[in-house]
């Protein structure tokens, strides 16, 4: 391991180059770069490697950069790009594509809010609004969180019981510009992780077939139920990958889902991303004065694993959701989720608080406020905009 | 009428024909033979297809059968020059000479997927580009493009289309890629040169073909050669080729064919709003152009042979080599 103080992008730029470089021995790795803020110094990073065996284009738009994956990945390399923001919307039909091949490309996030009016900050509605693509989607709240998930990330994408690409997010700035200490991988020990990529469908002439072309409904259907049963075999295959990780590398990544003294809480915030950092300090201050608080932390929300998200909710009575993220007409993107989810226990008092929207700060005193607030209701409301002015 | 020749209609027939007896094409489509003599030019070498959408991806038919009888990748309708651009990244990092071969409409190449060419062309990919333009956006029955001819109908241009064609070929040299071509379905043999001069070139080769569409010309589908080769006597469709952006061969000149000759016989031209005298200025200044382009900055000799030129230098039939005259 090589210690370094890097940035989020850097670390996710470390940790896509290393990936690729590990295809080396197979049919290398190749992708498309395009720049927006703030994944910028991702692709600038990955322009800068010199592979052995791969090439990274410097594409005119994100559809293309995309669109370069899916190529890439068709002749058995193995694929990546960043994005952010209207990059993410601009690429989103050949983010579909890419899933509806089931071709294995994994892509970092650096959530940023879609504008106009336009605003860089942190926002994860970005890749929320892609939440019904054929991808996993990872949230990550720490540097090494980062560069460890890309890792796993690509090996569930690449196994055969799932083939599906997978978006890596962190949340703009507050990650990818900051710095931390953070173990960077060596060469040797990702090529140890990631075995080289045998595409079942790759681009054969011995088996010359058409790659999405026309099909009829019944077709489609299978198609779908293909990529239903694919997510369905994600935990069972994310477990093995976080052994192997924990193996490999002497740590083990979260899952899916982390639960933090929620065993005896009777209140639980469920946050994701930076947001999970901060509520994790709120949450411990008020366990310090005596208060049963506890956190549970979203790091897989594509595929969402329902019943896992009961269990480390466990016995509260009251939930209170911190989406950074906003469905006009709905509400918060998690808190759906987790409506859902929560069928099974009509006895939680669950409240969606909408808070951070377009990177505003979201304090340890506006976390405190909501679980005070969440304290005093014994029935839900609808989600709560909880703006700066007023925190 | 039998263009193509006995040895090459048993050749497309063969399970591994580029494109297969079966498709679902229009009768009369020009595409469809388009795919059969780019087969025939590449001599028996598969190439990997990327179609974005278009006639192309719907007429091989349904899963789990297609008309291609090699790997096709029918992509989102802006992403040909994309994917093909992973494709032949990858093949050639992994030292394969296998051609990538975007076949795409008008729509995909002067409308929706102008700027994705564009970047492929700039990048100089390794590439061959062969636009099938029917003039009209053949697949959602008939709407109007960028490469719709002033005055004709289309679905969304009921009294006649009022803008002028886009010049494809312009905006391609512009990007001085090494080979840029037009395609006659009346022009076999240059046909077929054309295809193989792309092959051994590198990098980023462009080639826009005029494609009958008996569906949207409103015309004979057994009529379709004829009409291509009134397009190419009338002047209405130069045949010539560009080498490196840079220099001009034409290879088929006016006949004196009359303009009427084509347009009468299509009812996208039966409209109102049809400017003969226009057409007939446009066709005018379009040779002037051409021909005070190809004088100041002709090709070299050599250029656009489709016999390797060393070692050694075999002998050229003229007709293979030369410009083309007319049919
Ligand atoms: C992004 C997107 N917009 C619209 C369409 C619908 N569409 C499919 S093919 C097509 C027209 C294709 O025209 P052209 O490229 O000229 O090919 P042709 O159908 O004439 O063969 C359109 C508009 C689509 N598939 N994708
Ligand atoms: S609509 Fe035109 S281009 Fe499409 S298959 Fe029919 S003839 Fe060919
Ligand atoms: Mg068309």
């Amino acid at each position: 391991m090589s210690r370094a103080y890097v940035t989020g992008n850097h670390a996710a730029g470390h940790a896509l180059a290393a990936a690729g470089e590990a295809n080396r021995r197979a049919r290398g790795c190749c992708g498309g770069a395009y720049p927006i803020t703030p994944q910028t110094e991702i692709i600038e990073y990955l322009m800068a490697h010199a592979f052995a065996r791969g090439s990274v284009v410097p594409v005119e738009s994100e559809h293309s950069a995309m669109g370069v994956c899916i190529g890439a990945a068709l002749a058995g390399a193995r694929a990546f790009t960043a994005s952010s923001a209207n990059g993410l919307l601009y690429m989103m039909e050949n983010v579909f594509a890419a899933g509806y091949y089931r071709l294995p490309v994994v892509m970092v996030v650096s959530n940023r809010t879609l504008g106009p009016p336009w605003n860089i900050w942190a926002d994860q509605g970005d890749s929320l609004a892609l939440r019904d693509a054929p991808w996993l989607q990872f949230y990550c709240d720490s540097h090494q969180d980062l560069v460890d998930t890309i890792l796993v990330a690509f090996r569930i994408a690449e196994d055969l019981r799932v083939l599906l690409p997978a978006i890596v997010a962190q949340d703009g700035f507050l990650l990818s510009h900051t710095q931390m200490v953070v173990d960077l991988p060596e060469q040797e020990l990702v090529d140890g992780y990631l075995p080289p990529l045998d595409l079942p469908h790759h681009l054969d002439f011995g088996r010359p077939r058409m790659y999405g072309g026309m099909t009829w409904p019944r077709d489609t259907q299978r198609q779908r139920a293909d990529i239903q049963a694919a997510m369905d075999r994600v935990p069972e295959v994310l477990d093995e990958a976080l052994d192997d990780f924990e193996r490999s590398f002497g740590r083990r990544p979260v899952s899916a889902f982390s639960a933090e003294q929620t065993g005896d809480a009777d209140i639980v915030v469920v946050a994701c991303n930076t947001l999970a950092e901060t509520a994790r300090e709120v949450v411990r201050a008020r366990r310090a004065a005596g208060e049963r608080v506890g956190l549970v932390r979203v790091k897989l929300f594509r595929p969402f694993l329902r019943q896992a998200l009961v269990d480390a909710v466990g016995p509260a009575s009251r939930v209170a959701v911190l989406d950074r993220n906003h469905s006009p007409g709905s509400g918060g993107i998690f808190w759906n989720e987790i409506a859902t989810s929560l069928r099974s226990r009509p006895d939680v008092v669950l409240q969606d608080y909408i808070v951070g929207l377009g990177g505003s700060d979201v304090a340890p005193a506006v976390i405190d406020g909501i679980i005070r607030d969440v304290g005093t209701r014994d029935t839900a409301a609808d989600p709560i905009f909880i703006t700066e002015a007023v925190a | 009428m039998n263009v193509t020749g006995v040895e090459e209609e048993v050749h497309s027939h063969t399970e591994h024909a580029l494109w297969r007896a079966g498709n679902g094409a229009c009768a009369g489509c020009g595409m469809s033979l388009g795919l059969q003599w780019v087969d025939q030019a590449l001599d028996g070498e598969k190439p990997t297809m990327v179609v974005p959408a278009c006639c192309a991806v719907v007429t091989p038919g349904s899963y789990p059968t297609t008309a291609f009888g090699v790997p096709a990748v029918a992509t989102t309708f802006a992403s040909s020059p994309s994917v093909a651009t992973g494709v032949s990244r990858v093949r050639q990092m992994n030292g394969e000479d296998i051609p990538t071969i975007c076949w795409a409409g008008d729509g995909g190449t002067y409308d929706i997927g102008l700027a994705t060419i564009s970047g492929a062309a700039e990048r100089n990919e390794d590439i061959i580009y062969i636009c099938y333009d029917n003039e009209i956006y053949g697949n959602t029955g008939g709407q109007r493009s960028s490469a719709t001819l002033p005055g004709a109908r289309t679905s969304t241009t009921p009294a006649g289309k009022h803008e002028p064609k886009k010049d494809i070929m312009a905006v391609l040299v512009a990007h001085r890629i090494p080979y840029a071509a037009t395609l006659s379905l009346a022009h076999r043999d240059d046909f077929l040169r054309k295809i193989r001069v792309a092959r051994r070139l590198r990098g980023f080769r462009f080639m826009v073909m005029l494609s009958p569409c008996p569906a949207g010309w409103k015309s004979d589908p057994a009529e379709g050669i004829d009409l291509v080769r009134a397009a190419v006597g009338c002047g209405l469709f130069p045949l010539y080729e560009v080498f490196d952006g840079r220099r001009y061969r034409i290879n088929a000149r006016p006949d004196g064919t009359a303009l009427e000759d084509y347009l009468s016989r299509q009812g996208r031209f039966r409209t109102p709003s049809f400017d003969h005298a226009a057409t007939r200025a446009a066709i005018a200044e379009q040779w002037a152009y051409l021909d005070a382009m190809e004088a100041a900055f002709p090709a070299g000799p050599r250029e656009g042979s489709d016999v390797p030129a060393a070692p050694p230098p075999p002998p050229i039939a003229p007709e293979a080599n030369g410009p083309v005259t007319g049919p």
